[in-house]
């Protein structure tokens, strides 16, 4: 199987922030948190890589390095083949930004109380193409705004006049208005209730069928990752346990991790949930500023052995593109 | 169940119609100010006052330097506020029209505490917000610049000012426009620190916008609200430091006066029985003071409805 070029490809990334303990003296070294911890993957054209992982795992910071919003510590994105986006110049960067939009998890905190609809939707074109006439702008914004459910009318109104659903649809618009080649979802529909998050999913899935998008989706909610991936990613404390094509990572999850994560999902049949077999993990998250040592999940995994604690698994490649980080993989 | 199909298609027109206009959370402040009794009673006293300062040279007949040697021979008693010679407020012990003196300190005062908030409004807004936005260590070196500056008493910097360069005008706009910004750039450095953690900052970034672009169209138009509050009651606080520096005689130079002038000649003469030379500037001084106050207030509770 032949595959396109990737749009991005992800080597190593590293991000760890600092952090200083209160009255230490400013010559200590600080301690390291670290939050992503060698991250590979590709992302192809037209393709949906969800990310999922518990609170905390980061899912986030992951996604914000990746577009050079926080800086990475080491590791490599190249975009389009060609350029580092970690090691880019501003102008390039600038460039390239034109080509990755974000949605935010909070509808309303992402948009500017203080401007209009329009004026929120005609940024990114405003900033890149600057000497866009007027009116092309406010047609150009009416365009995207019945393309993602809007009524055009509502081009004058303000932020705090949407609901939560509709304020979603705005943040979609923005990231729409430019025709960007990856849209990175950051927990886009975590915010919303149920019915509001299919409308918000099905524009989603629409409008990557009609423009070609790739989507960088990161949610902690199984269900609807599997709903929209074609790929999904499974994050613990900044480390890939597994990466796998969406049905296969349902039908035959390898990691431990994964199935504890695919049994936490509800099921919405009462009468099938009490009978439900789900063996829980026990304790919490490790804290990211002092990792377990070998397999950062063996604190809390069932099948844990000696050789866990020593060596930490490399996530292998495989042929049917299903890799899992595991010394004693399920299956 | 029955649908009133009429309703259903008025529902649709309605929907349908053109443009709806947005009421923004400007327009929702405006509303509440409007309604705000002690705040418009004292925009309309302000109001007043600044249209006595353009309009009232109009109707009196003696210009302020002009000294009226009929009434000098007996000051106490043909200075009397009166409305027969024009000499409306009285005169002061010079034989000086009070009332051509009271206009000339208002525009004066006024002008002084509308030049430094403003200076304080422009400079510490774009300061603060830059070094807030900007965080690390160019932020760490522009406040300690500021905390430098606040470290120094304002008021003997001002009189310094006073003392090397001559009595004047000019001065004293420099030496408040100096000092006046400094606490209004730390007020909006802690808010911009806030906001920088907002997801439409994040978005911006994310598209790509220039960091100046996103202070001026993000960050500043979201603390205007404080910006504006702060600002009227800053007014008061430049007028007072004004009428402090000529109350000790440093202030403006003869025969320009200001309210603090004003009230430091009429404590003089108030022992000759010449009340009136205390009164009336003083009074529009403490109206004035009053009225900004209120304003501020009723600004305050309009654009901050969640602190109430």
């Amino acid at each position: 199987m032949t595959r396109p070029d990737p749009l991005l490809s992800v080597r190593n990334l590293k991000v760890s922030f600092d952090i200083r303990r209160k009255g230490s003296l400013p010559w200590t070294r600080p301690r390291q948190l670290k939050a992503v911890d060698g991250v590979s993957f590709d992302l192809y054209p037209g393709e949906t890589l969800g990310i999922v992982g518990e609170s905390g795992c980061g899912k986030s910071t992951l996604a914000r390095a990746v577009i050079s919003m926080i800086p990475a510590r080491g590791g490599s994105a190249v975009w389009l083949g060609d350029t580092d986006i970690l090691q880019a110049r501003p102008e390039k960067l600038r460039l390239i930004r034109r080509d990755v939009q974000m949605i935010f998890q909070d509808p309303l905190a992402s948009l500017n109380p203080r401007m209009t609809i329009r004026e929120i939707i005609a940024e990114p074109l405003i900033t890149h193409h600057p000497k866009t006439p007027k009116h092309q702008v406010t047609e150009r914004v009416r365009q995207v705004m019945d393309r993602v459910g809007l009524l055009p009318n509502q081009i004058n109104r303000y932020p705090h006049e949407f609901s939560g659903g509709q304020c979603q649809r705005i943040g979609i618009a923005r990231a729409l208005i430019l025709e960007p080649k990856l849209i990175i979802c950051d927990e886009p529909v975590s915010a919303l209730d149920v019915s509001i998050q299919a409308q918000v999913i099905n524009l989603l899935m629409d409008l990557q069928k009609e423009m070609g998008l790739s989507l960088i989706f990161i949610a902690h909610d199984l269900s609807v990752v599997r709903h929209i991936s074609t790929r999904i990613m499974v994050l613990y404390l900044g480390n890939v346990c597994e990466v796998s094509p969406a049905r296969e990572l349902y039908d035959r999850p390898l990691h431990p991790y994964t199935r504890a994560l695919i049994a936490s999902v509800p099921i919405p049949d009462p009468e099938k949930e009490r009978h439900k077999q789900t063996e829980l993990l026990e304790g919490d998250l490790p804290s990211p500023m002092d990792p377990p040592s070998g397999c950062v999940f063996r604190t809390r995994c069932p099948r844990a052995q000696p050789l866990c604690a020593e060596q930490k698994p490399r996530i292998g490649d495989s042929l049917d593109g299903h890799a899992v980080a595991c010394h004693f993989p399920l299956d | 169940m029955v649908v009133d199909k009429q309703k259903i298609r008025k529902l649709a027109d309605n929907l349908a119609e053109s443009e709806v206009r947005g009421r923004s959370l400007w327009a929702d402040a405006r509303h509440r100010f409007l309604r705000n009794r002690a705040a418009m009673t004292g925009l309309v006293v302000l109001t007043l006052v600044v249209l006595f300062s353009i309009a009232g040279p109009w109707i009196s007949p003696w210009n302020y330097e002009d000294i009226d040697w009929d009434v000098l021979e007996d000051v106490a008693t043909l200075g009397r506020p009166s409305l027969e010679n024009g000499h409306y407020f009285g005169t002061d012990d010079l034989g000086r029209d009070l009332y051509s003196r009271v206009i000339q300190g208002t525009q004066i005062s006024l002008m002084v505490g509308l030049i430094g908030s403003l200076i304080a409004v422009v400079v510490g807004t774009l300061y603060g917000a830059i070094a807030g936005y900007l965080g690390g260590r160019i932020d760490g070196f522009m406040m300690r610049l500021v905390d430098i500056l606040l470290a120094i008493p304002g008021m003997f910097v001002l009189i310094l000012l006073m003392v090397m360069f001559g009595r004047s005008i000019v001065m004293i706009f420099i030496g408040i426009g100096l000092l006046s910004w400094l606490d209004m750039s730390r007020i909006i450095r802690g808010q911009t620190l806030s906001l920088k953690q907002k997801e439409f900052i994040e978005a911006a970034v994310a598209t790509g916008v220039r960091p100046l672009t996103i202070v001026t169209r993000h960050i500043v138009p979201n603390v205007l609200g404080i910006v504006v509050v702060y600002a009227t009651l800053l007014v008061p606080g430049m007028i007072m430091a004004e009428s402090f520096i000529s109350f000790l005689g440093l202030g403006v130079q003869e025969p320009q006066t200001s309210w603090g002038a004003l009230i430091n000649e009429g404590t003089k003469t108030l022992q000759h029985g010449m009340e009136w030379q205390l009164l009336f500037p003083l009074g529009f001084f403490v109206v004035t003071l009053l009225s900004f106050y209120f304003i501020g207030d009723g600004l305050r509770d309009a654009l901050d409805p969640k602190d109430r």
